[in-house]
């Protein structure tokens, strides 16, 4: 298990070293951000002037490993546009994207697991169809549009939610509705199937022969052995999860990384995006390296193999 | 161990099941089919050019002054707008996947068939495009060139191709086991042409289901970006440029976001259900759970 779990470290931190350099090479062909900082009157040597303290001039082999080996003290330079540290930026707007992923998580499963239940204790019925057609609706419906339209309604015709910025539990239903919704639509969905599946088992119908009540055959025996695909899609989904962040925020004007992430694209604001790719990054591949921890707790088998 | 199950239904549950399915996918066909007949005609089809800028005719709500869909900040009509949109829409979902399909298909050929270090590699490399939120490594490579549709598709296909590597390379690990592969070796086959004779036609199948899925969603990433202001030249009319603009002047003229974002849900949702069906007749055990 141990030996396992450092190989799984050590194969992370190598997609993250590779990631770093990759991110670090785009950026400095996305144009030369000395342009957008100065004002439009300056003059050249104003420009050479400030990439000398930028560190821009030197080679680019030497701002690599500059940057590589500041990466290993966890220090991430200094924004270009901001003058101040990208991990002090980072941590000011991390607890805003963090309240709005935690609200649309708790939305989602809140919402999914009751659905993905009913359907797929009733499949083929008309409930079932009317689940699925919903779920595939969410599926299919850019968070962006989702959000414009829950404000359309709920802002706009029934002003009773506010439409942007943060606040207190009000401001949070829609963004987090509106980032949750594809979340909710593929935990039902493959939580259906996988019911579907274990509902077929020898297990179950032992169960349900010793006289269990229909409740504790679902939450005791169907849910927790249907539930390891669900918890690897919740673990790979982290990803658009976050990237639908970026987009929640832009739609409600959410003061979190997203809405950081899209100015400091606009800024060309190197160190910046860097930064913020990083964190997403290393987000995902934490998060999927607990779902893989978390297999031994669900299925004592993991553990053994 | 795993029993399928049927559904319970009567004989007559299962043909009217039947019949309705027939029914949505002839309405998904036809509806596909007039997205790109809309599309190819945009100039004969759309009421207006879609530029065609009248400041006195602003907002008109739809039905109002020959305007079906009503018009824009600018007095453009949004239907024609719309029409015109098709096409951006089509071709970057159809281009971008057929380029990540290509992609996809080459690297799980190399991956499955060779094995090795080239197979490593793949995959390392499948895993790091994984943790990648795809939709941020687009609006930092678009950031790159600036709005262009073409470099829109490059960056779609480059980054969407990890899906199709993965099934393919599943695919041909199995079929590379089969007796009619080392029948095929033993005779003295090339590699090239197993591959051509016997990898490639078992591995279509899913494929042509992972890409139908996939021009859905390189539809929704592609209008994602235009919502940002990243991805399409200003006046190439987007869906998401719209349903960008339509936000703006939600509280006065719903009409502007709305629409365009009802065609862009349809259009996915059509997608959608086409790229389930094609899994239903991959693979019949699917469609009885």
């Amino acid at each position: 298990m141990r030996r396992f779990v450092l190989m799984r470290i050590g194969h992370a931190l190598l997609v993250l070293v590779c990631v770093a350099t990759v991110v670090f090479f785009l950026d400095r062909v996305t144009g030369n951000p000395v342009q957008v900082l100065l004002p439009p009157d300056a003059t050249v040597a104003d420009a050479q002037q400030l990439s000398q303290s930028l560190g821009l001039n030197k080679p680019l082999i030497v701002q690599y490993l500059h940057y590589m080996v500041g990466l290993a003290h966890l220090d991430l330079g200094q924004s270009l546009y901001y003058r101040s540290d990208v991990v002090t930026l980072i941590a000011q707007r991390l607890p805003a994207t963090a309240e709005l992923a935690a609200g649309a998580l708790v939305f989602a499963l809140a919402l999914a697991v009751p659905a993905g239940v009913i359907a797929a204790v009733k499949r083929g019925s008309v409930t079932d169809t009317m689940l699925m057609a919903l779920v595939l609706l969410g599926q299919c419906t850019p968070a962006f549009y989702i959000g414009i339209i829950l404000i359309w309604v709920f802002s706009v015709i029934f002003p009773v939610l506010p439409s942007s910025g943060i606040g207190g539990f009000s401001h949070l239903i829609l963004p987090a509705v509106t980032l949750g919704s594809y979340s909710l639509a593929v935990i039902a969905r493959i939580l259906r199937t996988q019911l579907i599946e274990v509902f077929g088992e020898d297990y179950i119908r032992t169960a349900r022969a010793k006289g269990l009540s229909s409740m504790r055959v679902i939450v005791g025996h169907a849910l927790r052995n249907a539930s390891l695909p669900v918890v690897t899609v919740v673990g790979l989904e982290i990803g658009s999860l976050l990237g639908g962040a970026i987009l929640t925020e832009t739609v409600f004007a959410w003061p979190g990384l997203g809405q950081l992430t899209v100015q400091a694209i606009d800024n060309r604001d190197f160190p910046l995006v860097q930064g913020i790719v990083l964190l997403f990054v290393t987000t995902f591949l934490v998060v999927n390296l607990l779902v893989d921890l978390i297999y031994g707790v669900i299925d004592p088998r993991v553990r053994l193999s | 161990m795993v029993t399928a199950r049927m559904p319970v239904l009567g004989r007559r549950g299962a043909r009217r099941t039947a019949g309705r399915r027939r029914l949505l996918a002839r309405i998904i066909v036809v509806f596909l089919g007039a997205l790109v007949v809309v599309a190819v005609f945009a100039p004969w089809i759309a009421p207006y050019p879609p530029d065609a800028q009248n400041l006195a005719l602003s907002f008109q709500p739809p039905g109002a002054s020959g305007h079906l869909l009503g018009t824009d900040q600018l007095g453009e009509d949004v239907l024609s707008q719309m029409i015109y949109g098709t096409r951006l829409t089509l071709i970057v979902g159809v281009a971008a996947t057929a380029l990540a399909g290509i992609l996809g298909l080459v690297a799980g050929l190399i991956a499955g068939y060779f094995g090795g270090i080239r197979d490593q590699l793949l995959m390392r490399l499948a895993d790091m495009q994984l943790a990648f939120p795809s939709i941020l490594l687009a609006m930092v490579l678009v950031a790159v060139i600036g709005p262009s549709v073409l470099f829109l598709v490059l960056v779609l296909g480059i980054t969407g191709w990890v899906p199709y590597a993965r099934v393919v390379r599943a695919e041909v690990l199995t079929l590379r086991q089969k007796e009619f592969v080392t029948a095929a070796r033993g005779i003295g086959v090339s590699d090239a042409t197993i591959i051509r004779r016997h990898m490639l036609p078992n591995v279509m199948a899913p494929l042509a289901t992972i890409a139908t899925l996939q021009v859905a969603s390189m539809i929704i990433i592609a209008a994602s970006l235009s919502y940002l202001g990243l991805g399409v030249p200003p006046n190439d009319p987007s869906w998401g440029a719209m349903i960008q603009q339509g936000q703006l002047y939600l509280r006065t003229a719903y009409w502007v976001g709305v629409f365009p974002g009802l065609a862009l849900v349809l259009t996915t949702l059509a997608i959608n259900l086409a790229g389930d069906m094609l899994r239903d007749i991959a693979d019949p055990k699917a469609y009885l759970r």
